[in-house]
């Protein structure tokens, strides 16, 4: 074998290795979720487990309905902040502002991205949930400070993919649109803006993901009770919080029926990256 | 300003008849009425000594050309010459340019083009078709539609009758009437660019400025928009640029010859192509360099 032969073997081998560690890191945690989890689910029984409405591990009863129930509320709350504000950014960065505004405002959405959740769950503990118990009803950790600081936090990822989706746009399309006589707000908002769509939907996707599996700073602000809650004033407990709140104690059934609810947290992520392959595929093909 | 130039016009009787007629190109008098008082076909849109610079360049220097009303006018030169430039200037899409600054004055039916009339106005009033189709990812309906509902047209009836009528006057209506809701970019090249004329008809413009509009099409195609061109004109006054020479003498009246930023010469197509009274021009259309 030649000596540049060997080289490029040894190079495709590095390579493919490299590639193989991502992949073998999602299959062996597939693996360990499944192999723990549902066993425990078994045991439970599913129905119980995932309509229970109660959980209470010292009399051995494991529904994470409410908790199911909490991620929902919690991320479509994030997304009510969050996606109407980052999507209007992304186009006001993409089409509105100008070279040095947007280079202003551009480092400032990156460092968004770049705070440690642990800093945003502090934010919303001494800024929003203060806010919230003085004036209006609860206590103050809530699913409306939950919605809140997590629709902050999702504000890059939508911000980011929502605006290099619109940036693509041909420019062509805008002016295009001009040259009809149309003005240019119309122009962005009708032309551009729809033909980003797929980009725009897969932003929306991507934070959702980002939204329901965050964690710290939803356990920081959201009162953690693991109970549905009756308005946005209550508080509320995530799938993830319940993982982390009760794994350092947890024995037995316990602890499976807490990998459990990752299994339940990693089919929902499954899905919502299904979602969004589906969504860019249908964008490419256009 | 070359000094002291007289543009030659050359009209068209109704009857056939050519003459030619003088027309001062310097300052006011080269509004509207100035040859359409003489002339049967009315100058559509008038240019006076028009200077454009991006930044430093100076693009166009010292333009003056007159569009009659309901002809076609070619614009030829080699690439550079500002005959796109020019173009563009007519419906205000080099505003779009940054660092872009206009001298002189475009007229549009007597009122300034940059300083009465609306932008937006007046790029409905002049509609353009660029050089690439450039068909929204949207249906072929919405496409032609586009144009009515910015402007306000909402109901349903009204805007089916311009969609149809629009496709018809860029004949493609048999064409597309089954497809009317499917995506314009399935389309082929040239129905692309067939359907840009269509959506650029919707908007009831008085001029259509055609911007090398064949450049990327076949031949086939390339015939059948100048087909249509030659029945738009009744309509509209169309100015296109081209760099087929071939298809300025085949569609065109009027025909202006464009060099390094300065326009060279003006006048009636045959004129420009036989008998042309400047040396670069006969060069150009012989084909000698360009």
């Amino acid at each position: 074998m030649s000596q540049s032969a060997v080289k490029e073997g040894f190079a495709r081998a590095l390579f493919v290795g490299a590639a193989a560690v991502s992949v073998l890191a999602v299959a062996l945690i597939c693996v360990f979720l499944f192999a723990n989890g549902l066993p425990a689910m078994a045991q439970i029984g599913i129905p119980e487990f995932l309509l229970g409405t109660t959980w209470r591990p010292a009399n051995d009863l494991y529904g994470i309905f409410p908790m199911i129930i909490g991620s929902i509320y919690v991320t479509a709350g994030a997304m009510l902040v969050g996606v109407p504000a980052g999507f209007l950014c992304a186009v006001f960065l993409s089409r509105f502002a100008s070279g040095r505004v947007a280079a202003a405002l551009k480092p400032g959405v990156e460092l968004l991205a770049g705070i440690p959740s642990v800093v945003y769950g502090f934010f919303g503990l001494v800024v929003i949930v203060p806010l919230i118990r003085d004036y209006l009803p609860g206590r103050g950790l809530s699913l409306l400070a939950a919605a809140l600081l997590l629709g902050i936090m999702i504000l890059p990822t939508i911000i980011t993919v929502a605006q290099s989706a619109l940036d693509a746009v041909p420019q062509k399309y805008y002016e295009g649109a001009l040259a009809l006589g149309a003005d240019h707000e119309h122009s962005v908002f009708r032309v551009v803006v729809p033909a980003a769509a797929s980009g725009i939907m897969a932003a929306i996707v991507l934070g959702v993901g980002r939204a329901i599996g965050e964690t710290m700073a939803v356990i920081m602000v959201a009162g953690n009770q693991a109970v549905i809650p009756g308005s946005i004033f209550d508080g509320v407990r995530t799938m993830t919080a319940n993982i982390v709140l009760e794994m350092g104690y947890a024995a037995d059934l316990h602890r499976g029926a807490l990998i459990a609810t990752g299994v339940v947290l990693f089919v929902f992520i499954l899905l919502i990256t299904m979602l969004f392959n589906v969504i860019k595929k249908r964008g490419e093909a256009r | 300003m070359t000094s002291g130039t007289m543009e030659r016009v050359t009209t068209r009787e109704a009857a056939g008849a050519t003459r030619t007629t003088v027309v001062p190109s310097a300052g006011a008098a080269a509004g509207a009425g100035a040859a359409g008082g003489a002339a049967p076909a009315a100058n559509k849109m008038v240019v006076s000594d028009l200077n454009l610079y991006y930044k430093e360049f100076h693009a166009l220097k010292d333009v003056s050309l007159t569009f009659p009303e309901n002809q076609v006018t070619a614009l030829i030169g080699p690439s550079g010459c500002g005959k796109s430039t020019l173009l563009k200037s007519l419906n205000r899409m080099n505003d779009l340019v940054e660092g872009c600054r206009v001298e002189g004055s475009i007229m549009l039916d007597g009122s300034d083009a940059y300083r009465d009339v609306e932008v937006n106005d007046l790029r409905r009033r002049v509609g353009m078709v660029f050089q690439q189709p450039n068909p929204f990812p949207m249906s072929v309906y919405d496409n032609v539609a586009f144009g009515p509902r910015t402007h306000g047209i909402k109901k349903r009836a009204e805007l089916d009758e311009i969609v149809e009528q629009s496709l018809r006057d860029a004949a493609i209506w048999d064409e597309l009437k089954d497809r009317l809701k499917k995506n314009a970019l399935g389309l082929s090249g040239g129905q692309q660019q067939r359907l840009c004329i269509a959506r650029a008809l919707a908007v009831r413009p008085e001029v259509l400025l055609m911007d090398e509009s064949t450049s990327a099409l076949d031949p086939i195609s390339t015939a059948k928009i100048e087909e249509l061109v030659a029945e738009l004109k009744k309509s509209y006054t169309v100015i296109m640029v081209t760099h087929n020479m071939l298809q300025a003498l085949r569609v065109s009246d009027k025909t202006a010859f464009f060099l390094l930023g300065e326009m060279v010469e003006a006048g009636d197509t045959d004129t420009i192509f036989t008998t042309p009274s400047d040396p670069r021009t006969a060069d150009y259309v012989a084909g000698r360099f360009g």
